[in-house]
């Protein structure tokens, strides 16, 4: 069991409030992952430049260090930010170029995302928890994804905890298990020159994805493809830098509800997680069709 | 008519007022606010008494019910009325998976829409859904009827054991040992009368049957061999 849940805001004059709105929403799936949890939010897209989260489990990590390293190496101003056991690194360079420095250069430090909007804070703990270390309360911005873990595949760690990000602005958070998710990461590291952080199937299905957006597919293309690749139980809540989609398998084994108004779009393992958004007395409420894609946004 | 409000008190308060575990002053007018999508609201539920839900349920709303007639104004969660023994359960909304699984009696109306897995597994209750269902619907159900006034999706009674099926729209597929069966005029005032217990006004007459063909839960000596 997990829970997974995503709010896209429509409406731009209520972004300041996505934090408000969304926490409740991740802390009402407690019971279906006390584990760990993990928010993936987009917000402030760096008009010419990317933006990383890096994690270090040391909460007195010298990130300032790192950021005149990389200013050094990269030949470009480097900004730091510091939340609690993650790290905001931004500059003028494309996401690819941080990406690979961190890679080469700091090999200890985990990438939790990269992209010019995308930041992915997750930790080991109970969701009410893990909310509060990052200020996700308070976070503003367009669309937010999270997960609350009841581990099943793989073991119960940071590097563990959803969402996954694997390629820029990407990310994805999975309720279910992946059958087929060994033989695809060695085909996926083998000919679409994937990278993986850990043995957990969800960032299979994630790779997965960002090796269809790099051959050129929609991410709703990407997903069609995804029920005839992916074996296993599923639903996805999927993010990217403009909207988010939503995928269960053709089984819908898995529980996903949305609802819908004028000013948001969510989804959520269970309707709880949804009565208390404002207006949600008068959205309109459906439970999405298994093997069928759902889109917001310029998803 | 008492009113309880799920904003100011829990669960398990309700239910246990439900259940009369508390005693029972006679009251048999109840009205649940706020039910916030919570889990096993008015589940357990063992007098005649009857309950108005506003708004939606989580999982195994009225689970178990015997005698009590509740009523969702709103939407259901998975497995609605689940194991119901007897009673009325009426849902004003959708209903998500395994709606009335296992139950072996009283009556289980849905007025939306039932996604997958509706009355899988079903021992004698009644279903009436008055839109469509998804796929699986009627899984290996032993007995008892389900009656779905719209369309239903995949692998119809896969398994079925004796239990019947009356579908007015269009069937995406039948599932193993599912077959169709002629539509007798006792089957015709059956459902007649089941329609007008479960209060819906349609004509009986549009209706196809749907049973086992019963080659599958029967041993055959012939495939002896491939055990």
């Amino acid at each position: 069991m997990c829970g997974i849940v995503g709010l896209y805001l429509k409406n731009p004059e209520i972004r300041t409030r996505l934090g408000a709105y969304f926490s409740p929403m991740l802390e009402q799936m407690t019971d279906r992952g006390p584990d760990s949890a993990g928010v993936a939010v987009y917000r402030d897209a760096e008009a010419d430049g990317a933006k990383i989260t890096l994690y270090d489990p040391d909460l007195h990590f010298d990130w300032d260090g790192i950021a005149a390293e990389a200013e050094r190496d990269l030949g470009v101003s480097v900004t730091v930010e510091r939340i609690s056991s993650h790290a905001i690194l931004r500059a003028a360079v494309d996401a690819a170029a941080i990406r690979r420095w961190v890679e080469a250069n700091k090999p200890s430090l985990r990438i939790m995302s990269s992209g010019s909007s995308l930041e992915i804070y997750k930790e080991v703990g109970l969701p009410a928890d893990v909310l509060s270390r990052f200020g996700v309360p308070q976070i503003t911005g367009s669309h937010a994804i999270g997960h609350t873990r009841m581990a099943t595949e793989s073991a119960v760690t940071t590097e563990g905890a959803h969402p996954f990000n694997t390629g820029d602005d990407l990310c994805l958070v999975h309720n279910g298990s992946l059958s087929n998710h060994h033989r695809l990461r060695d085909w996926l590291r083998d000919h679409a020159d994937i990278t993986f952080q850990t043995d957990n199937d969800s960032e299979v299905a994630a790779g997965y994805l960002t090796w269809r957006l790099g051959q050129g597919a929609t991410i709703a293309e990407a997903l069609e493809a995804a029920i005839s690749d992916l074996d296993g139980f599923y639903t996805f809540a999927v993010g990217t830098r403009d909207g988010f989609s939503v995928l269960r398998d053709p089984i819908a084994c898995k529980p996903a509800v949305m609802a819908e108004t004028d000013d948001w779009v969510a989804m959520a393992s269970e309707f709880r997680s949804l009565a208390q958004l404002p207006g949600v007395e008068r959205a309109t409420v459906w439970e999405p069709e298994p093997a069928t894609v759902y889109s917001w946004g310029r998803a | 008519m008492e009113t309880i409000d799920l904003a100011r008190v829990a669960v398990r308060d309700l239910n246990r007022r439900l259940q009369m575990r508390e005693g029972d002053n006679g009251e048999t007018e109840f009205s649940v606010l706020n039910p916030g999508g919570a889990h096993a609201l008015a589940a357990g539920l063992t007098h005649p008494i009857n309950v108005t839900i506003d708004g939606h349920t989580g999982y195994y709303c009225a689970g178990m019910n015997q005698e009590a007639n509740v009523t969702v104004v709103g939407n259901a969660g998975t497995g609605v009325a689940e194991n119901m023994m007897s009673g009325v359960v009426r849902v004003k909304g959708d209903v998500s998976q395994s709606a009335g699984a296992t139950a072996h009696g009283g009556m289980l109306v849905i007025e939306g829409d039932a996604s997958a897995r509706c009355g899988i597994s079903l021992k004698g209750a009644d279903i009436v859904v008055q839109g469509s269902v998804g796929h699986m619907a009627a899984f290996m159900a032993q007995a008892g009827r389900l009656v779905v006034l719209g369309d239903v999706g995949a692998d119809l009674g896969d398994s079925l054991y004796e239990a019947q099926i009356f579908v007015c729209g269009t069937v995406a597929s039948l599932g193993a040992d599912c077959v169709e069966k002629e539509m007798k005029s006792t089957h015709k005032s059956e459902l007649e009368a089941l329609l007008a217990s479960a209060g819906v006004d349609t004509d009986a007459s549009g209706f196809r049957r749907y049973g086992s063909a019963r080659q599958l839960y029967n041993f055959n000596i012939d495939n002896a061999g491939s055990y």
